[in-house]
């Protein structure tokens, strides 16, 4: 039976548990609200609090656990011998668990019975009414695979059947002693405020968990990549090539050419989003009519609303054969295909205006009007007040913009798997394609080739760089923001 | 003071006070240019924004257009039992429909020549359609029944203006001149019209070999999902964590830990949270590949800072006094926030949530990592199976359709651009009208 019958038991026995607590306290006064310690639905939501709060936490920890514990035992039990040359567990675990789970379908399918599940062998044609069933197994099934498995569902089901029996009780044992302790004197109020509360600071503390869990996807796999890949090779490579057999090997897997595209196609970016988002930031904030402004700014706002894969597409669909008609071979003869860092860029560009632009506009507003009136008293012209004046006096807030787009550049992924092209180079020609550390994350991620194998776990080890830059920019950049907001507050 | 100048510079030409002098007039130039740069700024923003549009709406409309030959003949009981007595059943059936088309073409005055294989090119294997449907309907048997038959995707694009006569290169054995001519006669007839693409829509992604049919509307559903488990998860989530920073969180090191938690997830590259999707949600807690539940879980997680920042906004904009007086009259601090500051608070808070579900609409990066991708997405068969069951995304499966070569494929991705922003446009519209609307200025 799913976990979500098991939910609705749950939320079902909070609800009646609202009643009879609620009805449990207004009768321990003889039946007058008024002489209760608190409101009569306090107690209610007493004991439904009692009832959800340890059987869903229960049930979040055991879905968590169980998992992992079962993948420890029967792992421990696969024999060292069973591994085959160029595999390793984690490979044959995933066979397991994919036997397992296709065995469960099958008897949810109703093609076999249970009984059958149980008794299956590895020979015959199980493997191919797996594949009916839609589970393709790479190989032919192995004894100790099945046997692995069957243990594995064994294991599965006496945990599942246990979690039902321990969230049930948990979920039991709330109700009665919080229906055992209503009564007129009872402090629901204080307890009931206490548990929303601790309710609240574990909502506040996933952005914590989020951080935890990044980081420890990021970390775990990258030290895996480390130990199957020369640290050195990696971070000071400059060749990026990767074998596609997915059996190690001959992979070069330099990071140097992919940062080099990334910060190329960045700088193209910001060379087009700075001067545009600036100008039209210092416009829209000092010279601009309301009426002007009022719709200059959504109008700049709806470029920032628009999703990165529309980008990508305009970019590879719109933009690149536009620029190939304007350099291509018929032309000046720079630009072969439509992929392009120029490409990449210019369309990233577009995408950061609105970003700089309402940046520097809360920028360029903060600066004390004071300061403005000054300058004109000296008899400065407004376009000379405006440089000389507000703009130097926004600078570092403005640095810190520019901060901030860049990290947006760095870490964009769409525009440039669309549209920057594939090839890992180091060059310094615009119109040429080169990739970046985003669009190789997703190729590498995205591939045949398996979890454990230095070509995909390369892909932690760029995702952990590329967090590292882009957070060290952001923490950079606010700080200057922030340190520049206090000159003036 | 007034001294600290004299004899120190030439004395000032006289020039009259109506007419500027040189400098008078650089700086005057140059103030002219200062706001000319402004204006230019604006209006490449404008244009670049005029382009996007232009370029999505002229390459996504076709995709919402089909060529169609209808059809209408009567297939009789024997007819139907001679076909289905012999070996090449379908060869039967299109011998049926060439008859007929023919016997319509004759009606209306046209002739022309075609034969087994350009009907093939022009409209796919009909034999099979059409036997599937007499199969499927048997009580039409001896009726007059209509067929729409959707044409090739070289003809279809050929009505669009996409495609000509120029891209056919010798030996093109899916298309051929003759082929068009033979189109054009058809369309003289009125057998062949464009008619508006429901199957766009409504239907699902085919292979490549089938391209004229992919509809995105099971990744519409899977992007619905998606935005179930967003919008259930995050609201309370967001909501939760911004009551308690904002009203009840001490100023200790605690809180500041997780402020700038909040305020660093908030910068972090999308592709990142894929990461996470891909590690914690997948290979660490074994759910599985492209299920809207775990990309629901991802999105979440990305929109949560979003949700918490508007939230705390809006929690800030309502008075003090509001607070102080519910406090004054023996509420608790718990019930003062419940009962009277969150409802006031509410009209903001639903503002920042749709803004922050539209954003995770569109984001496409983390749906790759969790392997929204690369296979056929289908109708799931129950609720639950939608989120649990693989499917794609509005978004990734643009992605998909962009990445494949066949210029049918490029125009289906434009046009599921155009449904993906009417979604965008209408939450935002939404967003507006709701603040309009509900937001009280204090």
């Amino acid at each position: 039976m799913p976990v979500y019958w098991l939910i609705l038991i749950v939320l079902g026995l909070a609800a009646i548990g609202y009643v009879a607590g609620r009805g449990r306290a207004i009768a321990s006064n003889g039946g007058d609200p008024r002489g209760l310690h608190s409101l009569p639905s306090f107690y209610g939501h007493n004991v439904a609090l009692s009832v959800m709060t340890p059987a869903f936490g229960l049930l979040i920890v055991w879905l968590i656990a169980q998992p992992i514990l079962i993948d420890l035992s029967v792992s421990a039990d696969i024999p060292d011998s069973a591994i085959a040359e160029g595999q390793n567990r984690s490979l044959v675990m995933s066979d397991v668990r994919r036997l397992a789970d296709g065995l469960d379908l099958m008897v949810q399918d109703g093609t076999i019975t249970e009984a059958d599940a149980q008794s299956a062998t590895a020979d015959g044609d199980l493997r191919d009414r797996l594949a009916d069933v839609g589970v393709a197994l790479g190989s032919d099934i192995q004894a100790y695979v099945l046997d692995a498995a069957q243990t594995y569902r064994g294991m599965a089901s006496t945990g599942s059947l246990f979690m039902w029996g321990a969230v049930l009780l948990a979920a039991i044992a709330g109700f009665g002693i919080s229906y055992a302790k209503t009564n007129k004197d009872f402090r629901a109020r204080n307890t009931v405020e206490q548990g929303i509360t601790v309710l609240l600071i574990g909502a506040a503390c996933i952005a914590i968990l989020t951080t935890i869990g990044i980081l420890f996807s990021l970390i775990a796999n990258t030290f895996e990549f480390f130990r199957l890949y020369n640290i050195t090779d990696f971070f000071f490579g400059t060749v990026w090539n990767p074998s596609f057999s997915g059996r190690g090997g001959a992979s070069e897997l330099g990071i140097l050419p992919l940062l080099w595209g990334t910060f190329y196609i960045s700088l193209v970016a910001l060379l087009v989003a700075v001067p545009i988002g600036l100008f039209a930031a210092i416009y829209l904030s000092e010279y601009a009519t309301p009426r002007v402004r009022s719709i200059a700014k959504p109008m700049l706002e709806v470029l920032a609303g628009i999703p990165t894969i529309v980008y990508g597409l305009f970019a590879l669909l719109t933009v690149g054969p536009f620029l190939v008609s304007v350099f291509g071979k018929d032309t000046v003869g720079w630009m072969s295909g439509g992929t392009a860092v120029i490409t990449a860029g210019l369309v990233m560009g577009v995408m950061l205006i609105p970003f700089v632009s309402s940046l520097s506009d809360d920028i360029i507003n903060a600066v004390p009007q004071a300061m403005r009136d000054g300058s004109y008293g000296l008899g400065a012209t407004q376009s000379e007040t405006i440089r000389q004046v507000v703009l130097p006096a926004a600078l570092p807030g403005i640095v810190g913009a520019i901060l901030l787009a860049a990290s947006r550049a760095i870490g964009e992924t769409m525009i440039v798997v669309l549209g920057a092209g594939a090839a890992a180079k180091l060059s310094l020609n615009p119109f040429e394609a080169m990739t970046t550390v985003t669009a190789k994350i997703v190729s590498q991620l995205t591939g045949d080739s398996d979890f454990a194998s230095p070509e995909a776990l390369v892909a932690f080890a760029l995702g952990t760089t590329l967090f590292v830059i882009t957070l060290g920019l952001n923490v950079f950049a606010l700080y200057i923001v922030r340190k520049y907001r206090e000159q003036y507050e | 003071m007034t001294d600290a100048t004299h004899g120190m510079s030439e004395p000032r030409q006289k020039t009259s006070l109506t007419a500027a002098d040189a400098r008078t007039a650089a700086r005057n130039r140059a103030e002219k240019r200062f706001q000319y740069y402004g204006i230019a700024a604006i209006i490449a923003g404008g244009v670049f924004l005029v382009l996007l549009l232009t370029a999505i709406l002229s390459n996504g409309i076709p995709a919402f257009q089909r060529a169609t030959v209808n059809i209408e003949f009567t297939l009789t009981q024997e007819q139907f039992d001679e076909a289905e007595g012999t070996m090449l059943k379908t060869k039967v059936y299109t011998g049926f429909f060439i008859d007929a088309l023919t016997a319509q073409l004759t009606e209306s005055g046209i002739e022309t020549e075609f034969d087994n294989k350009r009907i093939e090119r022009l409209l796919g294997k009909v034999g099979g359609t059409i036997r599937a449907h007499y199969r499927e309907n048997p009580q039409d048997i001896g009726q007059p029944t209509r067929f729409e038959l959707p044409a090739s995707s070289r003809v279809d694009r050929y009505f669009k203006g996409t495609f000509d006569r120029s891209g056919i290169g010798d030996g093109n054995r899916f298309i051929m001149p003759g082929d068009l001519d033979f189109a054009d006669d058809l369309r003289a007839a009125g057998i062949l019209t464009q008619s508006f693409d429901w199957n766009f829509i409504t239907g699902v992604d085919t292979g490549v070999d089938n391209a004229g049919q992919a509809g995105i509307g099971a990744s519409v559903l899977g992007s619905f999902m998606m935005m179930i488990v967003v919008l259930v998860l995050s609201l309370p989530i967001g909501v939760a964590a911004s009551i308690y920073l904002e009203e009840f969180a001490p100023k200790n090191r605690f809180t500041d830990l997780i402020e700038v938690n909040i305020s660093n997830l908030a910068a972090v590259p999308s592709i990142v949270f894929g990461i996470l999707g891909l590690a914690v949600f997948i290979q660490f807690m074994g759910l599985s590949q492209s299920a809207p539940l775990v990309g629901g879980l991802v999105l979440t997680l990305m929109t949560l800072p979003t949700i918490i920042i508007s939230t705390r906004a809006s929690l800030k904009a309502v008075p003090p006094s509001i607070r102080e007086a519910a406090l004054g009259i023996g509420a608790s601090k718990m019930q003062a926030v419940f009962h009277h500051v969150l409802p006031l608070a509410m009209p903001g808070i639903l503002t920042g949530t749709i803004i922050g579900l539209a954003q995770a609409l569109g984001e496409t990066a983390p749906l790759l990592l969790i392997g929204m991708v690369g296979f056929v997405a289908r109708y799931p068969e129950t609720f639950l199976q939608g989120f649990e069951g693989p499917n794609s995304a509005m978004p990734a499966q643009i992605y998909n359709w962009a990445s494949r070569s066949d210029a049918v494929f490029t125009e289906k991705a434009w046009g599921g651009i155009i449904i993906l922003l009417i979604f965008l446009l209408s939450m935002n519209i939404l967003a507006i009208i709701l603040r309009r609307r509900f937001e009280r200025r204090w």
